[in-house]
């Protein structure tokens, strides 16, 4: 199944959608038979029929939806840092050994992504076509040269870090969608499903701080009241929208104590705290750009 | 180290009040989880310290707040006794770990309100905090293992906006370790003691595990008797 294929229906509007009051048990009940095992081989038609039939934006995405979206994202980074590494004087000696241990873990997100979706009966995503200039397929973006040698550090790792960051964003918007999947899926598949991308996720965070600490800005996401972005890179201010929120749980958290003052500056409180981004935010993000977008 | 249980502002209630009732929990289930709150079985206080109560979210938050007040409390050290030759870069970012924990710390506090376990008293006497490497080694040690308890526990939590919430911590925390690990060892920032070299998963560990290394550095004894976990 190409993930591509998905986006491209939920971008339509769907006239023949008659069951849209209930979208969400619409797609529990369609995932209830990845639970069974004799009903495997008909899990691709299922999920099909599924999507079909609910593409309201209310709908739970299922659990192999949610696996292989982020198998798409895996699948842009590792394709990201193959590149990386191959790419001749590129990459300093000195961060040779960084830059493998992230791509290294990359590829095997992308491995056990794959195979997580084949056990519990669905189809892997193919590998997306993908524009590291962020050119939409055009080799023309405004990363252009990001792989040659002499851009390592104004171009490769603005990109990696908006990656990474990213990524740490787009599965921390995944968490509910699982937990709504969780009567569906079983206690056992959610358990492991859940803990496996909480797992991925700390693994991004642990990536965004590390190119973070090259690049030389804070390990974390040090926003301002009016803007996310502390990159300094305009053209990624897209990825950091949101995380300069304070209101936590509806708690505005700089109301709250600090060491040594009444209350929490806003560059501690945004810090302290990553955002999500949807499923939909992230595709907006990158299709068109990062990943190019099928032309209808 | 005072503990603080005893203050209880308005506006600790208040925001409370506005959390709960941003979860998505009206305000019958306040009342039902405000009576939890009295029964026995919740927040026990044991003959050597608290118990996270009956399992459910609000036990999990409580495991949280104990592990955030643990960390902040262990920054708020590291940096009135910095290790000897500590450099202001790393001044700095200990700072600000530092100030992240205690927003952590302060958070749960108000979020859990009156169903907050009472301020806990670390013991952090086997930590020699002048010397870097020990300082460190025991950052490592907390920010490691808050990281796996935030991706271990994240299963047992029921509503979703504190799930996500979880989510917005841990990735913190997990920033926090590849620093402080890249500080040790450079390059060390997922390495395989933390995260599987075959899958790139991040270890994650349970709630018994988790409390077995933090009651090392607590004086207060933090139980989970309900989640297979009794302190010693």
């Amino acid at each position: 199944m190409n993930l591509f294929n998905i986006i491209d229906e939920i971008e339509k509007i769907d006239p023949d959608f008659t069951d849209k009051l209930n979208p969400r048990r619409a797609a529990i009940k369609n995932i209830t038979s990845f639970g069974s095992k004799v009903a495997l081989a008909a899990v691709p038609f299922a999920l099909g029929t599924m999507i079909k039939r609910s593409v309201a934006q209310t709908a739970v995405p299922s659990v192999v939806d949610i696996l292989n979206y982020a198998l798409t994202l895996e699948y842009l980074e590792a394709g990201f840092y193959n590149a990386g590494v191959a790419a001749p004087n590129l990459i300093p000696a000195s961060d040779l050994n960084y830059i493998k241990d992230i791509q290294d873990d990359e590829n095997n997100h992308v491995t056990f992504l794959t195979n997580v979706i084949k056990s519990v009966g669905g189809t892997p995503a193919t590998v997306p076509a993908v524009d590291y200039t962020a050119g939409n397929g055009s080799g023309n973006g405004p990363f252009k040269g990001l792989f040659t040698a002499g851009n390592y550090n104004s171009l490769f790792l603005k990109v990696a870090l908006a990656f990474e960051d990213t990524g740490v964003r787009a599965y921390k918007g995944q968490a509910e969608n699982i937990l709504a999947n969780k009567a569906a899926a079983g206690a056992d598949l959610y358990k492991t499903v859940l803990t496996a991308a909480l797992s991925i996720h700390a693994v991004e965070a642990r990536h965004a701080s590390a190119i973070r600490q090259i690049i030389g800005v804070t390990p974390w996401i040090t926003s301002t009241a009016s803007k996310g972005n502390d990159t300094g890179v305009a053209l990624v201010d897209g990825n950091y929208a949101g995380e300069e929120n304070v209101t936590q749980g509806g708690v505005n958290v700089t109301t709250l104590k600090s060491y040594s003052a009444s209350t929490t500056s806003v560059a501690v409180a945004t810090a302290a705290f990553d955002e999500p981004l949807s499923m939909g935010q992230v595709y907006d993000l990158l299709l068109g750009s990062f990943i190019v977008k099928a032309t209808p | 180290m005072k503990t603080e249980s005893q203050e209880n502002i308005t506006g600790a209630n208040m925001a409370r009040r506005s959390f709960l009732r941003y979860a998505g929990i009206g305000a019958a289930s306040v009342g039902l989880l405000a009576t939890a709150a009295c029964h026995k079985d919740h927040k026990v206080i044991t003959s050597n310290g608290v118990d996270i109560g009956a399992t459910g979210d609000l036990a999990i938050l409580n495991y949280a707040y104990a592990l955030e007040q643990l960390e902040a409390a262990f920054y708020t050290q590291v940096i009135l006794t910095p290790y000897s030759g500590i450099s202001s870069s790393e001044k700095e970012m200990l700072t600000s770990i530092r100030d992240h924990e205690i927003l952590h710390r302060e958070f749960f506090k108000a979020a859990l309100g009156v169903n907050a376990i009472p301020g806990l008293t670390p013991d952090f006497s086997s930590i020699d905090f002048t010397n870097r490497a020990a300082t460190l080694g025991a950052a490592k040690a907390f920010e490691d293992t808050g990281v796996k308890a935030y991706d271990g526990a994240g299963y047992l939590i029921g509503g979703g906006v504190y799930l996500t919430l979880a989510g917005k911590i841990v990735s913190v925390e997990a920033r926090h370790a590849a620093l402080i690990s890249n500080l040790l060892v450079p390059g060390s920032f997922a390495a395989s003691d933390q995260v599987d070299g075959t899958n790139g998963l991040n270890k994650s560990a349970s709630i018994a595990e988790v409390l077995a290394i933090a009651n090392k550095y607590l004086k207060t004894k933090v139980s989970a008797s309900n989640y297979n976990y009794v302190a010693a």
